[in-house]
């Protein structure tokens, strides 16, 4: 028995050692689909300060109510501003792509699959790493994707992020820390020069927000699936519990 | 491999208790397939209720708009044909009282409406689903004493002006009458009345 | 020409059967009176398995045709829609699309299988040439259905594979354009992968597995210790080491089947995407024939002879390396079918041939996992070293096979089965 357990894990050995994670990012999340409020929040950022350009094509207000637990008269009053969407359509957006385009120069893309192609680390931390550059065309730059076609959407909330020289806790290259701070001298940190409307703990906070909203429009069925899972295999496990009960019972005559 | 020994009742037991949760399982399995035919989100977006503006509908006139793939007639009945309808002869109806489940609760009376005025129903004949004619002056004569009302050409069933079926005719009951509420000058189909 | 000697219920409704279609006689070939060795292990689990997962493929298949779109503009929003709209369709999806990855686990585990006990020696030559034939429709039909979903990987992985056949000298490029039906991938070759996917292999599968299975009750099934148990019998003719299938080994493969899926049922509830394995991420975003993605890996299941493929970096002989690559590919899938006539050992199982044959199995199997890890990732100089040893290793364990069969010194293989 221990000798079949060995090979199994032998045949899983390749799975594991290759797994490919996303790559890795300057921050990280991990997003939580089951707090409600968080994800409400962040339904509520995306249609107030995304939504104008991009589309979510394949997310119904309708789905995302329920899974949130919001009536839909509240969805109705304050999360569609379009009058040509209804309660049960997906989160189109009423930009033409050819009016875009000659906007940001490419067409923003539709998001609903995003979180799926580049992991919650790449949203979060790309939303957090905007800051001022007057090189760019649109004045800011980004450090998680250079060159953004995107301008700093959040920068009311956030405040004018800057990249100056200064003590981190992130480790820098050819560096040994502080002896005493145990930090390290970077000139490529982020730091807010003008406060926002918001505390960079609750700016945060938000982008969490934001980005668990995203996870969410992933892969709503992972709500569903999580629910459903547990039950599932307590099942199976009954049912090979008994099916092993026989097969010992029938296996008795077998010398 | 010895028959001596085996305990018969273990095993039936046995047998029995794996057979069950074995069915269970397989029920359980079929779930998914057999609910995945239901109306999907989008069939369901799509089948949402309609909005319909009628202050433009004349008196006498029909309009009619589309819910659910299926013709909805808006009919502005003036006071006369309500008149010809409600003192039609019951005895030449099938089902003058409208018992038949062909409306929801809230619609009663022989004009089958919320408002006298207005009637709201699906235009499709309850015999073999063609949709029929609008034939609301007694001039039509679809009938000996015509009252108006619709007339199927596919078999030949007719109604009066709140959708209710004669005797003898192949459609066995009136027709259906959609879910619908006011709101200002719109009629809401498929949205019932105590549902806001 | 009924034959008088079929088995018949006595009488009632089995009777009436029994007199038009031979059930008891089939219940009795192949399950209550088929003897099979008692001494099988967990190996023997997976032919059993892969039938579940075959009927699993078909039925999650024929539901997921109900609200797939097979036109390139339609196809990738309609897999959203399965997965968003359609109730269940998320769980249906994953089943199929998890449920490929699994088949293919249980494949290889079924085909290793037979190369530890030698269940392709003679006289099961058939038997494993209709396996292998279903194996390489198989991947055929995996490599067609993964087209479908019209994302990323799905336009390149189609496109680096069907570029394959445009490396045939001569008459390639006109090849691979007749397979596209077009000048690029487009929704002319979407439409007929979805027709061979959907109809015309699974049907060709189909009728190669009852083959595969009619074979092995002819001759009967092999076991660890490679011994033929019908040359002992007892007086009534019974194998002696045999036991009927139904019900010893219905009720064991229950047991088998529960703990499959319970590990089925964890990756497709918590792990659906198999970590970027099964799923492959770039996936997510719809065919783009103007944009490829920075890495392209075609599934797992074809990570070994992709690597293999990509091994073959030099010309030789006046061919062109991308060919070569091709034809190595193809050689090592062939090879597989002759593997009965180059096994020229005396004994069948592992558990009696010789030091030589155990290693050659052990770095073959070390060097096609590898290969499988190799052409999973982007390729590098020391990978691509590393790619062409265990390339080497790989044809050389089936061509030098005749020679270290027959060499090697075999243990003495025992009268009856053992444990």
């Amino acid at each position: 028995m221990k000798k079949q357990l060995f090979i199994l894990l032998f045949a899983l050995v390749p799975f594991a050692a290759v797994a490919a994670p996303f790559p890795e990012q300057p921050h990280s999340m991990t997003p939580d689909l089951q707090d409600k409020e968080s994800l409400q929040r962040g339904m509520q950022l995306y249609v107030n300060y995304c939504m104008g350009c991009h589309a979510l094509e394949h997310q119904r207000f309708s789905r995302a109510a329920n899974d949130f637990g919001m009536p839909q008269e509240l969805v109705e009053q304050n999360l569609i501003f379009s009058s040509g969407l209804g309660f049960n359509d997906q989160m189109h957006i009423a930009m033409q792509p050819q009016e875009s385009e000659g906007w940001f120069g490419v067409v923003p893309p539709e998001l609903t699959l995003f979180n799926r192609l580049r992991g919650p680390d790449y949203i979060y931390s790309y939303l957090l790493s905007f800051y001022r550059d007057p090189s760019q065309p649109l004045g800011v730059n980004n450090k998680v994707l250079e060159a953004p076609a995107m301008p700093n959407v959040l920068e009311p909330l956030q405040g004018v992020q800057e990249m100056v020289c200064a003590e981190t806790d992130q480790p820098v290259a050819g560096q040994s820390p502080d002896p005493l701070s145990g930090k390290y001298q970077s000139c490529d940190v982020l730091q807010v020069t003008q406060p926002g409307s918001m505390e960079p703990a609750e700016f945060e906070e938000a982008v969490y927000d934001l980005t668990n909203f995203l996870a969410y429009v992933g892969e709503p069925s992972k709500l569903q699936a999580q629910a459903l899972a547990p039950k599932v295999l307590i099942f199976i496990f009954i049912f090979g519990v008994i099916a092993y009960l026989l097969k010992r019972e029938y296996w008795r005559d077998v010398h | 491999m010895a028959d001596n020994g085996v305990n018969k009742g273990r095993r039936r037991f046995l047998v029995g208790a794996t057979s069950v949760v074995g069915a269970v399982g397989a029920v359980g399995v079929a779930v998914p397939f057999v609910a995945s035919w239901q109306p999907s989100a989008r069939a369901v977006a799509a089948g949402a209720p309609v909005r319909a503006d009628f202050s433009k509908l004349e008196p006498g006139q029909r309009m009619t708009v589309e819910w659910r793939g299926r013709p909805v007639w808006i009919i502005n009945r003036t006071p006369e044909m309500n008149e010809r309808t409600e003192n039609l002869d019951p005895g030449r109806l099938s089902d003058p009282d409208s018992n038949e489940q062909q409306q929801p609760s809230y619609i009663t009376g022989p004009l089958r409406s919320i408002r006298p005025e207005i009637g709201v129903m699906i235009g499709i004949c309850t015999h073999l689903g063609c949709s029929p004619l609008y034939r609301p002056e007694p001039e039509a004569a679809v009938t000996d004493n015509w009252p108006g009302g619709f007339f199927c050409p596919c078999h030949g069933s007719y109604f009066d002006l709140a959708g209710r079926v004669f005797r003898n005719v192949p459609a066995p009951t009136n027709l259906e009458v959609p879910p619908y509420r006011f709101e200002e000058d719109d009629i809401i189909v498929g949205e019932d009345e105590e549902a806001v | 020409m009924a034959n008088p000697n079929k088995a018949k219920a006595e009488s009632g409704i089995m009777r009436w059967v029994d007199d038009r279609f031979p059930a008891t006689q089939m219940i009795q070939d192949h399950l209550t009176k088929y003897y099979a060795p008692k001494n099988f292990n967990f190996f023997y689990i997976f032919g059993v398995l892969a039938l579940l997962m075959l009927v699993n493929q078909i039925l999650t298949g024929v539901w997921l045709t109900m609200s797939y779109n097979p036109s390139a503009e339609g196809a990738f929003a309609s897999v959203e829609y399965i997965m968003r709209d359609v109730e269940w369709g998320w769980l249906i999806r994953y089943m199929h699309s998890t449920g490929a990855s699994a088949f293919f686990v249980v494949i290889y585990l079924h085909m290793f299988r037979a190369l530890l006990y030698g269940s392709y020696k003679a006289p099961r030559e058939l038997v494993w040439i209709f396996g292998m034939a279903i194996y390489l429709l198989l991947m055929a039909e995996a490599f067609m259905g993964y087209l479908l979903p019209w994302g990323q990987m799905s336009y390149w992985g189609a496109q680096v594979i069907i570029s394959l056949f445009a490396t045939i000298p001569g008459i390639g490029p006109d090849l691979a354009q007749w397979i596209r039906g077009d000048f690029l991938i487009s929704g002319i070759t979407l439409n007929r992968f979805f027709a061979l996917h959907v109809v015309a292999l699974p049907i060709v599968i189909l009728a190669l597995v009852v083959l595969h299975i009619i074979a092995l009750h002819e001759v009967g099934s092999n076991n660890p210790d490679g011994i033929d148990i019908k040359e002992k019998k007892d007086e009534s003719g019974k194998p002696l080491d045999g036991i009927p299938f139904h019900p010893y080994y219905t009720v064991k493969d229950l047991v088998g089947i529960a703990v499959f899926l319970f590990v089925f049922a964890v990756v497709i509830f918590y792990f659906p995407e198999g970590g970027g394995y099964f799923l492959e991420r770039p996936n997510f975003e719809p065919a783009n024939p103007m944009v490829t993605p920075d890495h392209i890996a075609p599934v797992w299941y074809f990570t070994p002879f992709y690597a293999i493929l990509r091994a073959i970096t030099f010309d030789f002989l006046g061919l062109r390396a991308e060919f070569l690559g091709v034809l190595a590919m193809g050689g090592a899938i062939a090879i597989l079918f002759v593997l009965p006539w180059l096994d020229r050992s005396p004994v069948k199982s592992m558990r009696y041939k010789g030091w030589l044959s155990r290693i050659a199995l052990l770095l073959f199997a070390v060097s096609f996992v590898v290969l499988g890890v190799l052409g999973a990732i982007p390729a590098t100089p020391i990978r691509t070293l590393v790619a062409q040893i265990c390339t080497v290793i790989y044809f050389a364990f089936f061509l030098l096979m005749p020679l270290y069969t027959s060499m090697e010194k075999t243990k003495p293989v025992p009268e009856r089965v053992t444990g």
